[in-house]
This record gives C-alpha cells, sequence and structure tokens, in this order.
C-alpha cells in the first residue's frame, strides 16, 4: 500500500530579518492511509508548522514531501491551491465558517473552487449529505452564530468531507470545545476513520490524543516519539461515562 | 459561467451585507456618470440647436463679404472696405453657373418711427431673391419684387420683433413707416426666426431693396456682402470657386495676394459654431468625468478596507483551494458591481435630470445614446481600474497569515 503522506528530511526555516528560525528540522514521517495521527508538542515545537506543511499552505525549505503520490514540493500557490481543494480538508481551532452565511453553503464552498466544476444542484447534493454525515442535517439552514461551538465544528468537519479528501487536516479541533462537546467531535473523527478516513491532527491534550490510533511527538522540530496508542479512548463508551457522572450529580441530595 | 454567476453572487451578498457604505460608494459613481449624462445631454442640446439655426440660415449658402482694411493699425471690421460693389453681384448673377438666388446686401442700424412709436433696429438692403434665399417666408401681406429693386421703391418688410415695437397687435400691412425720416410702405412681416446662435434677435430688423437703401437712405455705394445660393448641395463649391475666381478677376487682384473679401459658406459656419458647442460639451464632459474618477478612487479605498476586514474570509477561501485568480475575480467583480451598479442608478439620475433642465430652465437637452453607453461602459472600466490593485492585494495574501488575522 502506498503511504498517503510521505516526508523525507523535510526542512521549514523562517527567515525574519537577520534570524532565521529552524521550526521543523530534518523531519520523515509516514502516514498510511486509514491512520489516524495526533501530532502533539508544546507551543514552539514545530507541530503547527509541520502542520501547514502537509497541509500545503506552507512549502518546505528543503526535503520531499510526496502527498497521494503527488510531489509538493516544487508546486506553486495555484497548484497547492488545487491541491487543498482535491486532496486536503481542513478543520481549525475557531472553526473558520464565513459568517453570515448558512452551514450548507459554508459547507458547499471547496465545491466552488473544484475543478472541473460541479454543477450547483450536485453541489447541494454533496454537500447536504455531508451535514447528514456529520449529524447536522437539521441545522442545513443556519448560519453559524445560530450553531452552537460543536456544532459549527461539525460543519467544518463537514466542509472538510465534502470533496472527499485523501487526507482530513485538523489543528486542536477541541481547543475552544468544552469536554463533553469535545468527546463528541472526537466521535466523528472516529467514525469517520472507522469509515476508512486518514486523519492528522495537532492537539496539545494527551486525553483528547488518546481517541487516536497514533501519537506523534514533537520537540524543537523534531519527531522525539512516535508510537501506537494502547490505551485508546473511545467517544462512545466516554460520553456513557460523561452520562452517569452527571446523572450521580443530579442524585445527590 | 457557473462560476461567473456564483462569484456574482457572492459579492451581492458581500455588498449587501453593509448597505449603507454599498451606497455611499457607489453615490461617487452615481454623481460621476450622472453629472457626465446631464452635462453632455446640455452640451449637445446646444449643440443641436445651433445646428438648427444655420438651418434657419438658408440652405447651400455662401456668403462673400467686403475685406476688412486696416488705418493706422486700426481694423475697420468686416465689410467695412468697400471692396463690394452692386456690379460684383450682378456679375456673380451672370457669369456663375449654378448660382440660385443673389442678394446684395447692406446693413445700417437706424431709427425707425411709426406714428408715436419708435425704435432703433437694423435696416437691411436686400434684393427681392432674399426671402427665398434665406428660407424666410411672408407670413402677412408680401414681400418686394424685382420692380421694387429696380426702380428703388420705398417699401419695407418687417420682422416680428419690429412690429411689435411699433404697432403691437395691430397689422401693420399698408401702413406707413420712417426710416431716419423717409416713409415707407410697409408691404409684409416675416414669419419669426428667434435669436441666432450668437444670440442675436433675427426679427429685429427691417427689410428694403438695397436699391433704395443705397441710394434714398444712407446715400453709400458700397456693399456689405452679397448672399447667394447654390442650386443643389453639389454647386456650392464650384459656385464659390467660380466667384472667388470672378471676384478676383474683377478686382484685378495679382496672382500671390490676398482676396479683398471673404467668402464663407453656411458649412463653414456651421462648424464653426458646432465646434464651440463640442467645445463646451467635452469641457462639460470632462469636468464630470473628474468626478467620476473621483468616485473610483472611493471604490478603490473601499475596497482597500473591504479586504482587510475579510482578510479572514480570504484565507479560509484560499485554504479550501480556491487560487489566486478566484480571490481577485471575487474581488474586481465586486468593485464592478458596485460602479457598474452606480452607473445604471447614475445614468438615470443624469436622464432625469437633463429631463429637469430642460424643463424648468428651457434647454433643449438631449442625450445621445453614445453618451449614456460611454458613460456606463466608464463606469465599469472605473470599477476594473480602481478595483484591480486592492483585488490583487487579497489573492497575493499569504493563506497561513490570512488565517491567523484576527
Amino acid at each position: 500500500m502506498e503511504p498517503v503522506i510521505a516526508l523525507e528530511k523535510v526542512n521549514r526555516i523562517y527567515q525574519t530579518g537577520a534570524t532565521s528560525v529552524h521550526a521543523v528540522r530534518d523531519l520523515s514521517l509516514v502516514v498510511m492511509p486509514g491512520e489516524f495521527v495526533a501530532i502533539m508538542g508544546a507551543s514552539g515545537s514545530g507541530k503547527s508548522t509541520l502542520m501547514n506543511v502537509i497541509g500545503c499552505l506552507d512549502r518546505p525549505t528543503s526535503g520531499r514531501y510526496l502527498l497521494d503520490g503527488v510531489a509538493i514540493s516544487g508546486l506553486g500557490p495555484d497548484a497547492l491551491a488545487e491541491i487543498r481543494n482535491s486532496k486536503l480538508g481542513f478543520v481549525f481551532q475557531g472553526f473558520n465558517l464565513l459568517s453570515r452565511t448558512t452551514a450548507l453553503e459554508n459547507v458547499e464552498l471547496p465545491l466552488l473552487y473544484a475543478h472541473p466544476p460541479i454543477s450547483p444542484a450536485e453541489g447541494r447534493r454533496r454537500a447536504t449529505a455531508a451535514l447528514a454525515e456529520v449529524g447536522l442535517g437539521a441545522r442545513a439552514s443556519h448560519l453559524p452564530n445560530e450553531l452552537s461551538g460543536g456544532q459549527q465544528q461539525r460543519a467544518a468537519i463537514a466542509r472538510a468531507l465534502v470533496r472527499r479528501p485523501a487526507v482530513l487536516l485538523a489543528d486542536e479541533p477541541t481547543g475552544n470545545l468544552d469536554t463533553r462537546t469535545s468527546v463528541e467531535v472526537m466521535g466523528v473523527f472516529q467514525r469517520l476513520n472507522d469509515g476508512g478516513m486518514t486523519i492528522v491532527m495537532v492537539t496539545h491534550e494527551l486525553d483528547i490524543a488518546r481517541y487516536c490510533r497514533r501519537n506523534v511527538v514533537m520537540r524543537d522540530g523534531r519527531i522525539v516519539s512516535d508510537k501506537a496508542v494502547e490505551d485508546r479512548l473511545f467517544s462512545a463508551d466516554q460520553l456513557r461515562e460523561l452520562d452517569a457522572e452527571q446523572q450521580a450529580v443530579q442524585l445527590l441530595p | 459561467m457557473m462560476r461567473l454567476l456564483a462569484t456574482l453572487r457572492i459579492a451581492w451578498r458581500a455588498l449587501r451585507r453593509n448597505p449603507l457604505r454599498t451606497v455611499l460608494t457607489a453615490l461617487g459613481v452615481i454623481i460621476g456618470v450622472g453629472a457626465v449624462i446631464a452635462m453632455v445631454s446640455i452640451g449637445t442640446g446646444a449643440k443641436v440647436q445651433v445646428e438648427a439655426q444655420i438651418a434657419s440660415l438658408g440652405q447651400n449658402v455662401i456668403l462673400v463679404m467686403a475685406g476688412g482694411v486696416t488705418r493706422g493699425g486700426v481694423f475697420s471690421g468686416m465689410g467695412g472696405a468697400g471692396t463690394l460693389k452692386i456690379e460684383d453681384a450682378e456679375a456673380i448673377r451672370n457669369e456663375v453657373e449654378g448660382v440660385a438666388c443673389v442678394s446684395p446686401e447692406v446693413r445700417v442700424s437706424a431709427q425707425v418711427t411709426a406714428g408715436n412709436a419708435n425704435w432703433n433696429t437694423s435696416i437691411y438692403g436686400e434684393s427681392e431673391e432674399y426671402f427665398d434665399l434665406r428660407r424666410w417666408p411672408i407670413e402677412d401681406g408680401s414681400g418686394f419684387g424685382a420692380a421694387d429693386v429696380r426702380s428703388g421703391n420705398r417699401v419695407a418688410v418687417l420682422g416680428k420683433t419690429v412690429v411689435k415695437e411699433l404697432f403691437g397687435e395691430t397689422s401693420p400691412v399698408g401702413q406707413t413707416i420712417r426710416i431716419r425720416g423717409v416713409p415707407f410702405v410697409v408691404s409684409g412681416v416675416l414669419s419669426s426666426k428667434g435669436s441666432n446662435f450668437f444670440g442675436q434677435d433675427q426679427d429685429d430688423a427691417v427689410i428694403v431693396p438695397y436699391t433704395t437703401a443705397m441710394r434714398r437712405l444712407f446715400g453709400i455705394t458700397a456693399l456689405r456682402s452679397i448672399q447667394i445660393s447654390a442650386a443643389g448641395e453639389s454647386l456650392v463649391q464650384p459656385v464659390l470657386d467660380q466667384t472667388t475666381a470672378l471676384l478676383r478677376q474683377r478686382h484685378r487682384i495679382p496672382e500671390g495676394r490676398d482676396d479683398d473679401f471673404h467668402v464663407h459658406t453656411q458649412q463653414e459656419l456651421a462648424e464653426m459654431a458646432t465646434s464651440t458647442a463640442k467645445i463646451m460639451t467635452t469641457l462639460l464632459g470632462s469636468i464630470a468625468g473628474v468626478s467620476l474618477l473621483v468616485g473610483g478612487i472611493g471604490i478603490m479605498n473601499i475596497m482597500l478596507v473591504s479586504v482587510t476586514e475579510r482578510t479572514r474570509e480570504i484565507g479560509i477561501r484560499l485554504a479550501v483551494g480556491a487560487k489566486r485568480r478566484d480571490i481577485l475575480m471575487q474581488f474586481l467583480i465586486e468593485a464592478v458591481t458596485l460602479s457598474v451598479g452606480g452607473g445604471i442608478v447614475g445614468v438615470l439620475m443624469g436622464l432625469a435630470a437633463s429631463v429637469v433642465i430642460a424643463r424648468q430652465m428651457k434647454w433643449p437637452t438631449q442625450t445621445p445614446l453614445e453618451s449614456v453607453v460611454l458613460a456606463f461602459l466608464f463606469s465599469a472600466a472605473v470599477g476594473i481600474f480602481f478595483g484591480f490593485y486592492p483585488a490583487r492585494r487579497a489573492s497575493r495574501l499569504d493563506p497561513i497569515e490570512a488565517l491567523r488575522y484576527e
């Protein structure tokens, strides 16, 4: 099986005036289809830079990057845009939905930039299906400010899914959510991953990382630990536990 | 095409998000385009009016003016040199081919009295062909004939203004007027021609046979001018050439010396007058154009603000795969929608303004279709020109930076 993501001795150096910041150093990483990887690390460890490189928002200063078999390193901005559109789905910490634009239209957004073009009717059908997939079908016509944080993040996940990307990338997807909603959102990811979707997410929360299958830890631009999750958490179990706790609290006199 | 429609929808939505700002921004273009349309309408109205007045001079008319003389550095004015004689007019009549009418002409200002009333007006000495030549119909009574000219009879045809001043509402036909004390019988009244393009009232004149005017009234022997009409439009130039040659020969002007007379065609006069109107139209139009430019700068300003405000949106769009061109088009179309929308409203406002001007100020405005089309296209061009820089700036944003923007 071919890897979805293959990074080989990737460096990313930021040049700001006289000083240069070596954010990612000689990093190599392979992600196979169907994996669910959490990239962890303290702030400044280079995990966000790595995420930007994987997400084709940024180009590595040196090294090789193959995404779904396509060499990314030498591509220009527009070619990268096309890759982002067709092969990648993004979920952000701050949801990043367009305000005053319904959930459905937000999900349709990537289809607007698809090549070859997708007809509006077909786009609507796909967006509706993606919303249903994350359990937000009934809220399609709501504006972001009419949705809860969890619902907004679900809409964002639907947007990331709508083009059937090779990889779903999530940058601190639970960072702005409360515990229960975080567990719910991780449940959505787990369900998608069970369906075969490759997911790479950045998080600094250890318990959130335990919902993934593989944890990669970074420090100073290098990977310092890369292992499978042994004591994996499952959203369904955790939600049941949370419910039980809730009930226990209510039963107290 | 589909993509363009989608982009248009995005632009429309973005503009609707901030209606007051959109209207204020478009206002610059609305005022600019409206001003251009109104000003060009005024200018074109003036031009059309001038053309109508030129046409009222008669058709295929050639005017031969006696030359001026400069004595001691003072120019005596056109027609003052006394170089044109009655014989010149007769020679033109007899020798030049293609001539329809000839009228030797003298003009003197004089006081005219009728009963107790008196009025200072211009006395035109003309031939009987003058009325045909100028296409100036007699409204009441009749003109004078060849016999009157031959014998130098004291008959006069009055312009409308003179009638009003001397006789009021009663018909002057058959009455007697005195020009410098010499009695004349009024044979007819001319129909009204209004003022000419120099603003002179053409109805403020008394027309008498030129023979009478020269011999009995003013005692002069030289003509001011000779009016000639060619028998057809194609004959104007030949008649003009022949007349010039004939007069040079008669006045014995050697080769290489200037004419001692001036020949104008009605065409030249028309061109002169319309070129004045054109200059006016251009001037008014360009002043209005400047305001359109200011409107464009307003659009650019607001688009720059809009790009900054929507940095995050741009980041999101770039992240989900919008190409730089997509972003460029989005903002460009937004700017063009603003300017074209402003253009459409501006055209309507301009048309309304020119109607109001026509009604209230009695100015015959006329809006040429091409000026509407041009103003409209220009407004679109303003949108593209002033929208391009902000749109390009938006399209060059770095997606990571843009997503991080608060």
